[in-house]
């Protein structure tokens, strides 16, 4: 009884809002909206805005949109961008760097899921929580370990020398094998927790059908198993190459001066150039040609997963 | 089904790919000598140090408050924005709000950092707020991209869960607040957590977003370590990193142990 005592001057309030339309359900709705609104959808325009104006001496360094009365907008910025093959080739760069990352941890990753799949139960569980655990441990400073380990007198360099593989220190750190060393390695929990978690509902009824009529366990393998686990293989490929993309601390890191990333690039031009507008348009032809069509693919597979 | 060499051995040099770094920072944190490859004996000087480099210290203390404030405002925000999604039915702006929900998810970190870095001095122009960048607007940004990965787990729990006991407390006379906050939230809880322990370390181990938006006097723990680790290897930090893996080791096996436990049971 004390509860609908205690509700009654709320609901003379809630009546009075809902005269205006302001209902606890609409209330509800646009927290979250307005947020999302303020701090993500316009922040786009005003990138848009800044893409479209000229660098200046001043602060902020950019042109203002509307000045003498007349709306200023240049494209000047898009057209420094077609013409410099500095972000053509930054932009390549960046998916082919995703791309082969993604192949690798997916060849690594696979082997690696499929085992913890088929491990007998307190192992598996075991097995999975090492998975996780770097997770949770700072990312940044796992990428820097890998300078201790790859730079010249690191600790790879030393143990090759000390078995005599190598005679002459190999030169990783600074090259774009140490960028595909450290994406694959940071990326590759990404790749393995989707795979599993496919492989451990794989019917082993399946399997032994397939042996059962005479095929090769490879043969099980690449007919059956893999066609089973293609979801877990596009999650898992999906959340490596779509955050590797975009990557600025590993190449900045583990990368040399002439490893070309766009991440890597629009900060550059941000922090170093202080060209804003120039920046902007990067973000912009990022969003266009990178992000909205990983949008797009994710929603038609959402989509595809729901039929 | 005998299944051969192959696999196991694959296992284990992924697992030692996953782990010689981690187990190489340690070790190389109680390095006597500062040059990482000589081993000048054992030491613990540079845990000594850390705890007396007032620049490492304050930055995570400013790196833990941001971590609790913005991972909080997320799970708040977060959840209402998985209950408009599945228990609000096909409202006004649905459409926009799973897109605004998931894309943070998709986007590359220079964009966001950038985009909100643009925004705040646009917004500083235009109504004097926010007054220069700082912590508030690292709390901002961090619960801006938080709260999408808080949507999506807590998302996940609801439409997991049987709304059929929602709607017997409605049923029996309860007001929708009330039916949220007597069944719905404790039934949602564990996904809260998860989405508050998520949304944490996502906020502690931000460099790119931080760094646009961050001001003077707000340098976080990742900015610091960055601005030193550009420069080299640096045991100090060595000791920082074995710390957190210490921390993050205990509290996930603790962690482990409750939730076999509560399994078993």
């Amino acid at each position: 009884m004390t509860a609908l005592r205690a509700t009654s001057p709320w609901r003379k309030t809630a009546a009075l809002l809902a005269r205006f339309g302001l209902t606890g359900r609409a209330l509800v709705i646009a927290v979250p909206m307005l947020w999302l609104l303020v701090f993500f959808l316009v922040p786009f325009l005003v990138v848009l805005k800044i893409s479209f104006a000229d660098p200046m001496l001043a602060r902020p360094p950019y042109s203002p949109l509307f000045a003498d009365g007349s709306i200023q907008v240049t494209i000047g910025n898009y057209a420094y961008l077609w013409e410099d093959s500095l972000y053509i080739n930054a932009y390549w760069s960046s998916i082919k760097i995703a791309f082969f990352s993604t192949v690798m941890a997916l060849l690594i990753g696979y082997p690696m899921a499929y085992y913890i799949a088929r491990s007998p139960e307190p192992k598996r569980s075991l097995l999975l929580l090492l998975i996780v655990l770097p997770f949770w441990t700072s990312f940044l400073l796992r990428v820097y370990a890998w300078i201790g380990i790859l730079k010249t007198k690191g600790v790879l360099n030393m143990v090759l020398m000390k078995i005599g593989l190598i005679d002459q220190p190999l030169i990783i750190m600074q090259t774009d094998v140490a960028v595909y060393i450290g994406i694959v390695y940071t990326y590759l929990p990404f790749m393995i927790l989707p795979l599993y978690a496919n492989l451990v509902k794989l019917d082993n009824a399946m399997l032994e059908a397939s042996a059962d009529l005479g095929a090769k366990p490879m043969a099980t393998f690449f007919r059956i198993t893999i066609p089973l686990s293609m979801p877990g293989i596009v999650a898992g490929s999906m959340l490596v190459f779509i955050p590797a993309i975009g990557e600025f601390v590993i190449p900045a890191l583990l990368g040399g001066p002439d490893t070309l990333m766009i991440g890597k690039v629009l900060w550059t031009e941000f922090f170093s150039n202080r060209d804003w507008p120039v920046a902007s348009a990067v973000a912009i032809a990022m969003l266009i040609l990178l992000v909205i069509p990983i949008m797009l693919l994710r929603m038609a597979q959402s989509k595809g997963a729901d039929t | 089904m005998k299944r051969g060499f192959f696999l196991p051995v694959v296992a284990f040099a992924g697992f030692l790919f996953l782990y010689i770094p981690i187990v190489s920072l340690v070790i190389f944190s109680f390095n006597k000598s500062k040059l990482v490859t000589v081993w000048g004996g054992w030491s613990t000087k540079w845990y000594v140090e850390l705890l007396n480099d007032p620049q490492i210290l304050g930055a995570a203390w400013i790196s833990l408050k941001i971590g609790v404030v913005s991972a909080t405002l997320a799970t708040i925000l977060g959840t209402i924005a998985a209950i408009v999604l599945t228990r609000f039915g096909r409202v006004r702006g649905r459409g926009l709000l799973i897109g605004m929900v998931t894309a943070p998810l998709v986007m590359p970190e220079v964009i966001t950092g950038l985009s909100l870095l643009l925004l705040f001095i646009s917004m500083e122009a235009m109504f004097g707020w926010p007054a220069g960048r700082g912590i508030l607007t690292i709390i901002i940004a961090h619960t801006t991209f938080s709260m999408a990965y808080v949507a999506v787990v807590v998302q996940s729990r609801l439409v997991d869960m049987d709304d059929a006991i929602e709607e017997a407390a409605s049923d029996l006379g309860a007001k929708p607040m009330r039916v949220f906050f007597d069944i719905t939230l404790p039934m949602i809880a564990p996904s809260l957590i998860s989405g508050w322990l998520l949304s944490f370390t996502l906020s502690l181990d931000d460099l790119v977003i931080a760094s646009f938006v961050s001001g003077p006097g707000a340098s976080t723990l990742p900015i610091v370590i960055f601005s030193k680790v550009r420069l080299g290897v640096t045991p100090e930090i060595n000791a920082l990193a074995t710390l957190i893996v210490v921390v993050v080791a205990i509290g996930i096996s603790i962690a482990w142990f409750l939730m076999r436990k509560k399994v078993k049971t």
